[in-house]
């Protein structure tokens, strides 16, 4: 029984831990390519939820659309809201010092915040994709996993594997990973460094709606700072697995959420938070560059 | 007195000063003679307060030039030791009313619980830098705001009890009293931080990040932040002077916290989180990094705007303001192109830093 307990605790963490690492590739494509921390990102996943759930709830004032549209509605959405902040935000202070960025960044995430309490009322709104699902539950011997559990997992591998090959075998994914490399040379060699960053933007903003929805299924009461905790956590795991690589955001997200569901199901609830970023600092001090980074040595 | 002030840094230590004190007497008289409405004369405490939180951040990211995300978790560990202190002293003096003194020891209290929780921080996290270090001290801030959450304190005629459980854990006395209690954290504080104590308590920070600018750590500091690779080529120990400026802004910050906790009716851990600390470095932001009547300024505004009578209506949008507000100074002191149109548009500050140019060589805006 007490391993059942701990098996049940894993395939949760792992669920939520899938979530991190959908929104950790945002994060750490952002930061490989435009050396930013957007911060903005976790509002994007706010954003994302608060569009499906429009579209698709059936509470007057809602749209009550079918869920697969509320999810096409909310990628595109989102996708166009990021490329937009990086338009008007982002793109004006490319050659401004880090600080400035940080900081714009974490003003547009207070925009995104306060616009959406402004539109959408503080009262709490419950996330209409959990009843698509039905909760639907399979079992394998004593152990039930919900369908919810399944979809997710099953997203953050496809989408994954979608963004390995995207990387690695299409023009626009050489010339991104051109553009971490090197923006000067990769101008030379002709590659339109503004629109790939765009185009990450893009990419990243989509990946943020889809888990948007995910998180939404998961914890179904939205509020407008929904996005800023797994937001944090993401880059925690972005930097836990080494930022700037694909499977490192995987595998940070997967342990920080399997951590995360260990120490609520274990040690404390309210304590869970402190020992995940207790984590991070660890990681961080032992290997700055994280699990799978590589190390970059300073030139002078 | 003429040679004294054609040091530029000298200068502008003493306007600061003057114009602090200046305001203060203002203030002071305008409230003595029944000037100030209620709301206002109520918000004197939180704006001192504010004032140090800012210029204690300022000595981070202005003069350090590093980001710090966690300043509210020093607030937050200088406002808890110290509300608690005034609580033991007014249960060990018998429930008599605090007066200065009791003050003066919350306030030290505070600094120094704060300023070793800096050094405790410090230590690690100045081994990184940028990015990370913001994540970091981003983390700090967490865990310090999630361990004051599950801390229970109480105190009998057998001494301070210490739980990180729940209440029952303490096992206090019949006649014992509960002080903070977890989440739902210190109530009851009797107010005794006055408008004259935050007075001296700003000044007090003045003079101390003055003193270490304009020292040789201070500006060992600043080369820190100005060339890494250059400080480190020459031999000046970087980690040791970066952790030396941390820990004074820690210290100071935690004077900043007992001071408003002792001037609130009850504090919550939850108060101080990352929405706090990043309220802090608006103000340093908009007050300009670097300079401290800049920050002191800031604080002050952003912190009486949104209680005067016409803004009541806005309320609502303070926070959304503030947000564009804070992208539009980014935008416009740091991109080249709008640069240079404002330079066009408003010439005289162009002038005035030829000027000053002039004036003298070297030397910084703290």
């Amino acid at each position: 029984m007490i391993f059942l307990g701990f098996l049940d605790n894993l395939i949760h963490g792992i669920s939520l831990g899938s979530i991190y690492a959908i929104i950790a590739l945002g994060y750490s494509m952002v930061y490989g390519i435009a050396k930013m921390l957007n911060f903005a990102h976790g509002d994007v996943i706010m954003v994302g939820a608060y569009i499906s759930y429009y579209a698709v709830s059936s509470v007057t004032g809602c749209f009550g659309l079918h869920p697969a549209l509320g999810l096409l509605l909310s990628v595109s959405i989102c996708t166009l809201l990021g490329v937009t902040i990086e338009f008007l935000a982002y793109r004006p202070l490319r050659k401004a010092p880090s600080l400035a960025v940080l900081i714009t960044a974490i003003g547009i995430s207070y925009f995104l915040q306060n616009a959406a309490q402004l539109i959408c009322g503080s009262s709490t709104k419950f996330f209409p994709y959990v009843e698509f699902f039905h909760n639907k539950l399979f079992t394998v011997g004593e152990l039930s996993v919900s369908l919810t559990t399944i979809v997710t997992i099953a997203a953050c591998i496809v989408i994954m594997i979608g963004l390995t090959l995207f990387t690695g075998k299409t023009k626009t994914g050489k010339a991104m990973r051109a553009c971490a490399e090197d923006k000067g040379a990769a101008q030379l060699m002709g590659i339109n460094v503004n629109k790939t960053i765009s185009i990450t933007f893009a990419i990243g903003s989509a990946l943020a709606a889809i888990a948007g929805i995910l998180f939404g299924c998961a914890y179904p009461s939205l509020s407008p700072t929904l996005g800023s905790m797994p937001g944090i956590k993401a880059f925690t795991a972005a930097v836990f697995g080494g930022i700037g690589s694909i499977p490192g955001a995987l595998l940070g997200g997967i342990l920080l959420g399997i951590i995360e569901n260990l120490a609520k199901g274990y040690i404390s609830t309210e304590l869970s938070d402190a020992i995940v970023f207790a984590v991070l600092i660890i990681v961080l001090l032992v290997k700055p560059t994280g699990l799978l980074g590589k190390k970059i040595h300073e030139k002078v | 007195m003429k040679k004294l002030f054609k040091k530029k840094s000298t200068r502008t230590s003493f306007i600061t000063y003057a114009v602090v004190v200046a305001v203060f007497l203002y203030l002071q008289i305008r409230n003595a003679t029944g000037g100030l409405s209620s709301t206002m004369a109520g918000q004197l405490v939180p704006i001192c307060a504010w004032s140090i939180m800012a210029l204690s951040l300022n000595l981070t990211v202005g003069v350090l030039g590093e980001l710090s995300l966690g300043h509210a978790g020093f607030m937050s560990i200088g406002a808890f030791t110290g509300a608690i202190t005034a609580a033991v002293i007014r249960f060990q003096s018998g429930g008599a009313a605090g007066g200065a003194l009791t003050l003066i020891a919350s306030v030290a209290v505070g600094a120094v619980f704060a300023g070793i929780a800096g050094v405790l921080i410090g230590i690690p996290v100045l081994r990184l830098k940028g990015d990370y270090l913001a994540i970091v001290t981003l983390a700090f801030g967490e865990i310090i705001r999630a361990l004051i959450n599950v801390f229970y304190v109480g105190i009998d005629k057998n001494g301070l009890h210490i739980s990180f459980l729940n209440t029952e854990n303490l096992s206090l006395d019949a006649g014992g009293k509960l002080i903070l209690n977890g989440a739902s954290g210190i109530s009851g504080i009797q107010k005794i931080s006055t408008f004259f104590a935050g007075f001296v308590l700003i000044m007090l920070c003045l003079i101390v990040i003055f003193n270490f600018v304009n020292s040789r750590s201070g500006r060992a500091v600043m080369a820190i932040r100005d060339n890494r690779i250059a400080v480190d080529s020459i031999g000046i120990p970087a980690t040791r002077y970066k952790l030396l400026a941390f820990v004074i802004s820690a210290t100071l910050a935690g004077m900043g916290g007992a001071l408003f906790a002792l001037g609130q009716n009850s504090i919550v851990a939850s108060k101080f989180d990352f929405n706090t600390s990043i309220l802090i470095l608006v103000f340093v932001v908009l007050g300009s990094q670097g300079n401290m009547l800049g920050s002191i300024i800031a604080a002050s505004v952003l912190t009486v705007l949104p209680e005067l009578p016409f803004m009541r209506g806005f309320k609502d949008y303070r926070m959304l303001i503030y947000a564009i507000i804070l992208i539009l100074v980014m935008i416009f002191k740091n991109n080249p192109t709008l640069k240079r149109f404002m330079q066009k548009l408003f010439p005289f500050a162009e002038l005035k830093k030829r000027f000053a140019k002039k004036a003298e060589g070297g030397g910084n805006d703290g």
